[in-house]
């Protein structure tokens, strides 16, 4: 089965005075229709750039610097805007942070819905309108509140509507990013209810973005962890909990408290984030890795398949 | 829309005091920061004349029953009357010019907002780039020109050497428009008098193109600003990636949200028109408010120096309280 | 009062040091640097450098540009040249006694005014609120008209309408900044009202003045000009750009433009002067975010 999507060597650099950030450097990966990846990591590892970047919508300074984005075949690094814009929100669609800010305050609900299915498809108004309530009932807003104004819902229902703008006409990649991360809990288990309700229905394939692991194992297939702007481990979901083969990995899920012991200690990882501009000749990772040997100082570990469908950039599996 | 209604209620209500405070003013001025009197007379006036003219103003009386005098008479629609030759009802003499300083201003806000606009746009959309640079320096510079000098600048060149356009007044000087409105160019169309058209619109354009010049370089500067601004926001990268042209982008949803700070500046910069207005029409000689105030002021008019200043003063306040008010209905935000 | 003094030049140095050229406001800030002080030196040269007496018939009526008098002479047969030279000291100095007076009187009536707080500040807000939405030339004229001619009346009428500026923005900034926690902090060990006002909040008020004053020299100019074009200003052989401009209109169908075009010029180029300089700094001083 052809990939859905298939990222090669990626490259998205930001161009400022004090240097260059290289927020995204040489990504590998691919996702199959209909699989939903989580993409996780650290503030700054780069994974916002790297969603912003399937859709080409890196703001400047920043730019794709070298790489390939096939895209159902196409490669989108090849394409000119205009190209682009047929497929963003038709084909690969995108889910905002912080639906306050993503929404038009001066554009009713109902009208960013209708503008966007007009925009793709050639229906009159009327048609665009029915299509548009029978989505934000999909989400589970209520039909009453077409008409209203973005600042007149709560978080929760804002970032509904987020969603239903995403999936309107049915596209093949939905890129959310931090979908949950400006929302309570308790209305962030309602959303992520939600979209395994669209993944199911639609068989839609998602990359959702997220600093929050355990929130992203509970809908995602397979889990690709970010740091530094490379990706050190990629596996299918059950795989990466049983196994976390890498450091980084182990480190993170040893640093989720478990609700059912008391008194623990809360573990970390120690060290300070890594200098975009100018990375480290060998492993990324070094300065923070109990394991670390004199090759990771000196080498750069490749991104292996240790086992099938299970990739690792570490030494230690070499 | 039942918010809307409590909003311009109490927006009304709220420019009554501003209004009271603005005739205040005027009123102090004109009699206690100058002797008025000696203002109309010149200063060597014989003692009985300068007491018959106080009594026949009423200046005699306390100021603030003056005041309340004023303000009773201008409820009524009397602004008192002129000093000078027939004695005119004040509101008469300033409702026979106030038609042509409307002419005047509505045409120059309309070149000055679409000049001013449409700059700003390509500023903010070419940023740093030297488009940017070049819009930004014609913000600085139109503003920093001295009305009358650019008047004349363009009189001398159109008028005097090319010989294309009249350099003052309204119209033909034996042209006698038949008037419905008093806005001639309007009038003209309403009853058919292709003539007065031609000659009307020749003598506007050089003080229009002026006074809108003049003002464009603001709304260079608050469109450029605004739109950057707005166009750095969530919900613009938001609509690109929703697939929506660059040109929807833009207008739609950031030119539209752009303008509500710009809508409320246009508001403040209406004082700014007025003066520009004043300055214009005395450059052009042409027959407006702007021009009574200056021809009254030279000849001592006392009251309808004052009428004139009270008129602009509502002007003043009853724009401002339209602009917030159309502000509120754009802007959902504010009413609900 | 040495400790707010230090913390003043403190604040200043650390702006200058933070001053980041953005490509076009530096020439923005040093073209309008150089037109100021080339005017102010012309002003101050005056004597030294005027060919002619500026309010003696020193020509022929109305003579086009020659080599005897460079811009021609007006209508009363002066020296175009010496009466804009001189001109520019009468502009020079009513804009900056106008700037100053309405300066002192805004910010000292602001700093009371907001942190005073009360009645006072609502009825202080009011007033200024209406003159600044008023149209300052109109306000200009009556004041004008009613104080006479001469430089100080004119600088007070002009500083009457610049007042509303200066107050809102020290207001604005002292309301602020009575709210932020060194005022609490300063106050919980103890310090008087009168300490806490000039000490902790004048410094920070007083840095972001000078570009409003720039521009407002700018603006100033025009209102100054504007006025002695309307025979408000000065009183007549005083050597004034407005006033030159207005007398050389008349001449203007008979094809006789120098009295009217070099007197308009200056008063353009030094308002393009403080324009220029008041955005330069501006933008060098809070750059432009992003790129």
């Amino acid at each position: 089965m052809k990939n859905l999507l298939e990222v090669k060597n990626l490259k998205v650099y930001y161009y400022i005075r004090e240097g260059v950030v290289k927020a995204v450097d040489q990504v590998s990966f691919s996702i199959k229709k209909g699989e939903t990846v989580g993409l996780v990591g650290e503030s700054g590892s780069g994974k916002s750039t790297l969603g912003l970047s399937i859709l080409k919508l890196v703001p400047s300074p920043g730019r794709i610097a070298g790489g390939e984005l096939f895209f159902d075949g196409k490669d989108l690094a090849k394409l000119d805007n205009k190209q682009m814009r047929k497929l963003r929100g038709r084909w690969i669609s995108m889910v905002f942070q912080d639906p306050m800010t993503s929404l038009n305050p001066l554009m009713r609900v109902g009208d960013h819905l209708t503008e966007t299915i007009k925009a793709h498809e050639k229906v009159t108004h009327k048609q665009a309108e029915e299509k548009a309530l029978s989505l934000l009932d999909n989400v589970g807003i209520s039909s009453e509140r077409f008409r209203d104004y973005p600042h007149q819902f709560s978080g929760g229902m804002r970032q509904r509507v987020g969603i239903a703008l995403a999936i309107a006409l049915n596209p093949n990649l939905v890129i959310a990013d931090e979908f949950t991360s400006s929302l309570d809990v308790i209305v962030q288990s309602q959303i992520l209810n939600l979209m395994k309700k669209l993944k199911k229905s639609h068989n839609v394939g998602m990359i959702l973005i997220s600093h929050d692991i355990s929130l992203v194992s509970e809908i995602a297939d397979k889990i690709a962890l970010m740091y530094a702007g490379q990706i050190f481990e990629f596996a299918e979901t059950n795989a990466f909990f049983e196994e976390h083969l890498h450091p980084y990995s182990e480190g993170l899920l040893s640093s989720v408290p478990n609700i059912k012991l008391s008194d623990q200690n809360l573990s970390y990882i120690p060290g300070m984030p890594p200098d975009l501009i100018h990375p480290l000749k060998g492993c990324r990772f070094y300065p923070r890795c109990s394991y670390a040997t004199k090759i990771c100082r000196e080498k750069e570990p490749p991104l292996a398949e240790i086992k099938t469908g299970h990739l690792v950039k570490c030494f230690r599996y070499d | 829309m039942a918010s809307l209604r409590v909003y311009i209620i109490r927006r009304v209500l709220l420019a009554i005091p501003m209004i009271l405070i603005l005739l205040s003013i005027v009123f102090l001025i004109m009699r206690v920061v100058g002797d008025p009197v000696s203002a109309i007379l010149g200063g060597h006036a014989p003692q009985e004349q300068i007491e018959q003219i106080r009594q026949q103003l009423g200046l005699n009386r306390p100021v603030f029953f003056q005041f309340c005098d004023y303000v009773w008479q201008l409820l009524h629609g009397n602004l008192g009357r002129s000093l000078i030759w027939g004695q005119r009802p004040v509101v008469a003499e300033i409702w026979d010019r106030f038609p042509a300083t409307l002419e005047l201003s509505v045409y120059a806000f309309l070149i000055s907002i679409a000049i001013g606009i449409f700059t700003g746009t390509m500023a903010a959309t070419h940023r740093n780039k030297s488009l940017d640079h070049v819009f930004r320096l014609y913000g600085i510079i139109t503003y920093s020109l001295f009305i009358p000098w650019i008047g004349i600048m363009l009189q001398l060149l159109f008028g005097v050497y090319l010989g294309l356009l009249p350099i003052g007044g309204r119209i033909g000087i034996l042209m006698e428009p038949k008037t419905v409105t008093g806005l001639y160019i309007l009038d003209s169309f309403l009853t058919f008098d292709p003539d007065s058209l031609v000659s009307a619109l020749k003598h506007l354009i050089l003080p229009s193109v002026t006074l809108g010049v003049y003002l464009s370089g603001i709304f260079t500067r608050l469109t450029r600003t605004n739109l950057m601004e707005v166009l750095e926001k969530d919900f613009i990268r938001a609509a690109r990636a929703r697939g929506l042209s660059e040109k929807v982008v833009i207008y739609k949803h950031g030119l539209k949200n752009a303008f509500i700070p710009i809508l409320t500046m246009i508001g403040l910069q209406f004082a700014l028109l007025l003066v520009g207005a004043v300055l214009t029409e005395i450059t052009f000689s042409w027959p407006g408010m702007g021009t009574l105030l200056f021809e009254r002021v030279s000849y001592r008019d006392f009251t309808t120096v004052q009428g004139i200043i009270v008129f602009f003063a509502l002007i003043v306040v009853t724009v401002n309280l339209m602009v917030d008010i159309i502000y509120a209905y754009i802007d959902p935000r504010i009413r609900y | 009062m040495i400790a707010s003094k230090y913390s003043v030049s403190r604040l200043i140095a650390s702006k200058l040091k933070g001053l980041s050229p953005t490509r076009g406001a530096e020439y923005f800030a040093i073209i309008g640097f150089l037109i100021i002080s080339s005017i102010i030196l012309m002003a101050i040269l005056a004597p030294l450098i005027a060919p002619y007496n500026p309010i003696k018939k020193t020509g022929e009526l109305l003579e086009s540009p020659n080599h005897k008098f460079i811009l021609g002479t007006d209508g009363l047969g002066r020296d175009i040249l010496s009466r804009i030279i001189y001109g520019a000291r009468i502009a020079i100095c009513v804009t900056f006694l106008a700037i100053s007076f309405s300066l002192s009187c805004g910010v000292l009536l602001g700093l009371l005014s907001g942190y005073i707080g009360g009645k006072l500040d609502s009825i202080f807000s009011l007033v200024m609120d209406a003159v600044y939405s008023f149209p300052g030339l109109i306000l200009a004229i009556v004041l004008a008209a009613m104080l006479g001619p001469g430089i100080v009346n004119t600088a007070i009428a002009i500083a009457v309408i610049y007042t509303p500026t200066y107050f809102r923005i020290v207001r604005g900034l002292v309301l602020s900044l009575k709210e932020s926690l060194f005022v609490e902090a300063a106050r919980a060990i103890g310090a008087k009202d009168r300490t806490i006002l000039f000490r902790y909040i004048s410094p920070n008020v007083l840095s972001s003045v000078p570009i409003v004053l720039s521009l407002n020299a700018a603006d100033a100019v025009l209102t100054l000009a504007a006025l002695s074009f309307l025979g408000l200003g000065l009183p007549a052989p005083t050597p004034d750009w407005g006033f030159d401009l207005k007398a050389g209109h008349a001449y203007l169908a008979s094809r006789i433009w120098w009295p009217s075009t070099f007197p308009g010029l200056m008063i353009v180029l030094l308002t393009l002067g403080f324009s220029l300089f008041g955005e330069g700094i501006s933008e060098m001083l809070n750059p432009e975010l992003g790129r």
